[in-house]
C-alpha cells in the first residue's frame, strides 16, 4: 500500500523487492523509518527481517526504493547507516583489545603499530558514550554480550549515521546488561537526530519501547502503533495469540 | 656488500659467521623472518594456517608447471602459480557451500599430486628434493636484494590494508557495513601471504615453511593482549628462533630450516606454558 507523506525527516522505503534463486525473501515492502524514533521490526524466524536489513544497508540487490527525505519530502542525497550486529562471531582468543578493535575502524593507521595519542582520546570519547571507557583496555574475546553490544554500539554511531539499524542486539544478553543496553540506546535517540530500526523478538520489550511498529512477513503484514499492531488479527495470525493475552501473561 | 660483511664480522664474534655464506643466510633471516611473523599473525587470527599449508605444497605444482611451459625461471613459475592458486582458493572458500578445510585439503592434495607427478617423471625427482627441505645456506647477495625489496612491498600493503583485514577477521558482515570490501581485501592478504611464501621456500623448503610462518605467531598470541603486542611479539620469535636456529645449525651441523623450526615450536611450548601460568 502507498504512504502518505508525512511532516518528518526519514527514510523512505517503497516497494522493495528482494528475489533470490527464483525465491521471494521480500515483496513490495513499503513503510517509513522516522528521524528521532524507534522502529522496531517483528516476525517470525525467516520472515524475511535480516534480508530488509541488509537491503537498507547496501549489501544486495533489490527492487524498489529507498530515499532519504526531509520534513518537506525532499530528497537528502546521502543515507549514512550505522549496523549493530546481532552478534560478533569471532575468535575469542584473538589478541585484540577494545581499543585496537575500535581504532581499527576510526583511522588508517595499522594498529599493530600502536593507537596515537589523538585516536586514543576519540576511542576514549566515543566508548564513554555508551559508558564503556572502562573496557578499552580489556581483551575485545573477554567482554560479556552486553559490554560486546555497547561497544558495537559505539562504534555504529561513528561516524554519526541517519539510520541506526540494530539486528536483535539484545538476544543473548543478561538482564542487567540488557537494562544498561536500552538506556544506552535511549539515550542516544534523545541527544541525536537518527532513525533507529531495531529487530526484536522480545515483544515485552516492543510493547514497553517501541514507536512504531512493523509487523513482516515477506512484506508488511501491519504497522503502527504497539499498541494497534499487537491488536491486529495479523498479528494473532503470526504468533498464535493476540497482543491482549500476552499482557494478561 | 663488503661493508655489511665487515659489520657483520664485527658484531658478531663467532667462528660460523667468519663465512660469506652464513652472513648471508643470517641477512636473509633477518629478511624473511619479521616478513613471515607479522604475516603470521593475521594468518593465524584468520583460521589459515592449513591454507598457507597448502599454498607451501602448491610451490611444487609451480615449478612443474614452469619447465612444462618453458619458463627458465623457477621463481618466477612458483611466483605465479602460487598467486593463482591463492586467489582460487579464498574465492572458493568465499562463495563454495563445502567447508573451508575440505575445500583447502583439496587443493593441497591435487597440488602435491600434479607437482610430483610433473617433477618425478623418468625418476628424476632427486633433482628438486632440496625444494623439500630448503637450503638457507644457498642465498646470495642477489636474492637479498630481492627479498629487501619483497620485505619493503610487504610492509607497505601491510600497513595499509591491516586495519580492514582486522575488522574483517573479526567479522566481515560488520566490516562490510562499515565499508571495507572484504573480498579485495582477502584477496591482497593471500596473495601477500602467497608471495612470501614462495620467495622463502627455497630456503626454508615445502615441508617446513608454514611452521616458519605459524609457530611464531601462534606463540606470540598465547602471551599477548593487544594487536601491537602480537605484532611485536610475533617478530621478536621469529627472528629469535631464526637467528639461534642457524647459529645452532653451524655448530651442530644440522639442517638450518628445521633447528629454526624446532626453536620455534619450543618457544611455542614455553609461551603455552605462560599462559596457563597467567590463568
Amino acid at each position: 500500500m502507498p504512504l502518505h507523506h508525512c511532516e518528518l525527516c526519514h527514510i523512505d522505503l517503497d516497494r522493495i523487492s528482494v528475489r533470490r534463486g527464483g525465491q521471494i525473501l521480500l515483496q513490495d515492502v513499503s513503510m517509513h523509518i522516522h528521524c528521532g524514533q524507534l522502529t522496531v521490526l517483528i516476525g517470525q524466524n525467516g520472515a524475511g527481517k535480516t534480508t530488509l536489513i541488509r537491503a537498507l544497508l547496501g549489501q544486495l540487490r533489490y527492487s524498489g526504493l529507498i530515499r532519504h527525505v526531509d520534513g518537506r519530502g525532499l530528497n537528502i542525497p546521502h543515507l549514512r547507516t550505522g549496523y549493530v550486529p546481532q552478534h560478533l562471531q569471532f575468535d575469542r582468543e584473538m589478541p585484540l583489545t577494545v581499543r585496537d578493535f575500535v581504532a581499527a575502524s576510526l583511522t588508517k593507521r595499522p594498529v599493530w603499530t600502536g593507537v596515537g595519542k589523538k585516536v586514543r582520546a576519540q576511542v576514549n570519547e566515543i566508548l564513554s558514550a555508551v559508558n564503556a571507557e572502562s573496557l578499552a583496555d580489556q581483551p575485545l574475546g573477554r567482554c560479556s554480550g552486553g559490554e560486546l553490544q555497547r561497544v558495537l554500539l559505539a562504534l555504529a554511531m561513528n561516524p554519526p549515521p541517519d539510520l541506526l539499524v540494530l539486528d536483535e542486539p539484545v538476544s543473548g544478553i543478561d538482564r542487567n546488561g540488557l537494562k544498561m543496553f536500552l538506556e544506552t540506546l535511549l539515550d542516544l535517540k534523545k541527544t541525536h537526530h537518527m532513525a533507529i530500526l531495531l529487530v526484536s523478538h522480545d515483544l515485552r520489550f516492543v510493547r514497553e519501547y517501541a514507536d512504531h511498529v512493523v509487523l513482516l512477513d515477506k512484506s508488511v503484514l501491519a504497522q503502527g502503533s504497539a499498541a494497534e499492531v499487537f491488536a491486529s488479527p495479523e498479528f494473532s495470525a503470526v504468533f498464535g495469540y493476540s497482543g491482549e493475552e500476552e499482557e494478561a501473561e | 656488500m663488503d661493508t655489511i660483511y665487515s659489520v657483520l664480522g664485527a658484531i658478531l664474534p663467532f667462528e660460523a659467521y667468519q663465512f660469506n655464506f652464513m652472513r648471508n643466510a643470517f641477512l636473509a633471516i633477518l629478511l624473511l623472518t619479521p616478513l613471515l611473523g607479522l604475516l603470521g599473525t593475521m594468518a593465524v587470527n584468520h583460521q589459515m594456517a592449513f591454507f598457507s599449508d597448502a599454498l607451501g605444497h602448491s610451490a611444487l605444482t609451480g615449478i612443474g608447471l614452469g619447465i612444462i611451459f618453458g619458463l627458465g625461471n623457477d621463481l618466477v613459475a612458483m611466483l605465479i602459480f602460487g598467486i593463482i592458486w591463492a586467489i582460487l582458493i579464498c574465492l572458493i572458500r568465499q562463495f563454495g557451500s563445502a567447508s573451508a578445510d575440505t575445500v583447502i585439503s583439496v587443493f593441497s592434495s591435487t597440488s602435491v599430486a600434479a607437482g610430483l607427478l610433473i617433477l618425478a617423471r623418468g625418476g628424476k625427482f632427486a633433482k628438486y628434493s632440496s625444494l623439500l627441505i630448503g637450503d638457507i645456506l644457498a642465498v646470495t647477495p642477489g636474492d637479498l636484494f630481492w627479498l629487501l625489496i619483497a620485505l619493503i612491498c610487504t610492509l607497505v600493503f601491510w600497513a595499509l590494508l591491516y586495519n580492514s583485514l582486522l575488522l574483517t577477521s573479526v567479522d566481515s558482515f560488520l566490516a562490510r557495513s562499515r565499508g571495507v570490501k572484504t573480498i579485495l581485501v582477502e584477496i591482497a592478504f593471500v596473495v601477500m601471504v602467497a608471495v612470501a611464501v614462495m620467495l622463502s621456500i627455497r630456503w626454508v623448503g615445502v615441508m617446513l615453511i608454514n611452521a616458519l610462518l605459524i609457530l611464531p605467531a601462534a606463540a606470540g598470541r598465547n602471551i599477548a593482549r593487544s594487536a601491537r603486542q602480537h605484532a611485536a611479539w610475533s617478530v621478536a620469535i621469529a627472528l629469535f628462533s631464526g637467528l639461534v636456529g642457524l647459529t645452532l645449525s653451524y655448530y651442530l651441523d644440522t639442517s638450518a630450516g628445521a633447528s629454526i623450526v624446532l626453536i620455534s615450536a619450543m618457544c611455542y611450548a614455553v609461551s603455552l606454558a605462560v599462559r596457563s601460568i597467567r590463568k
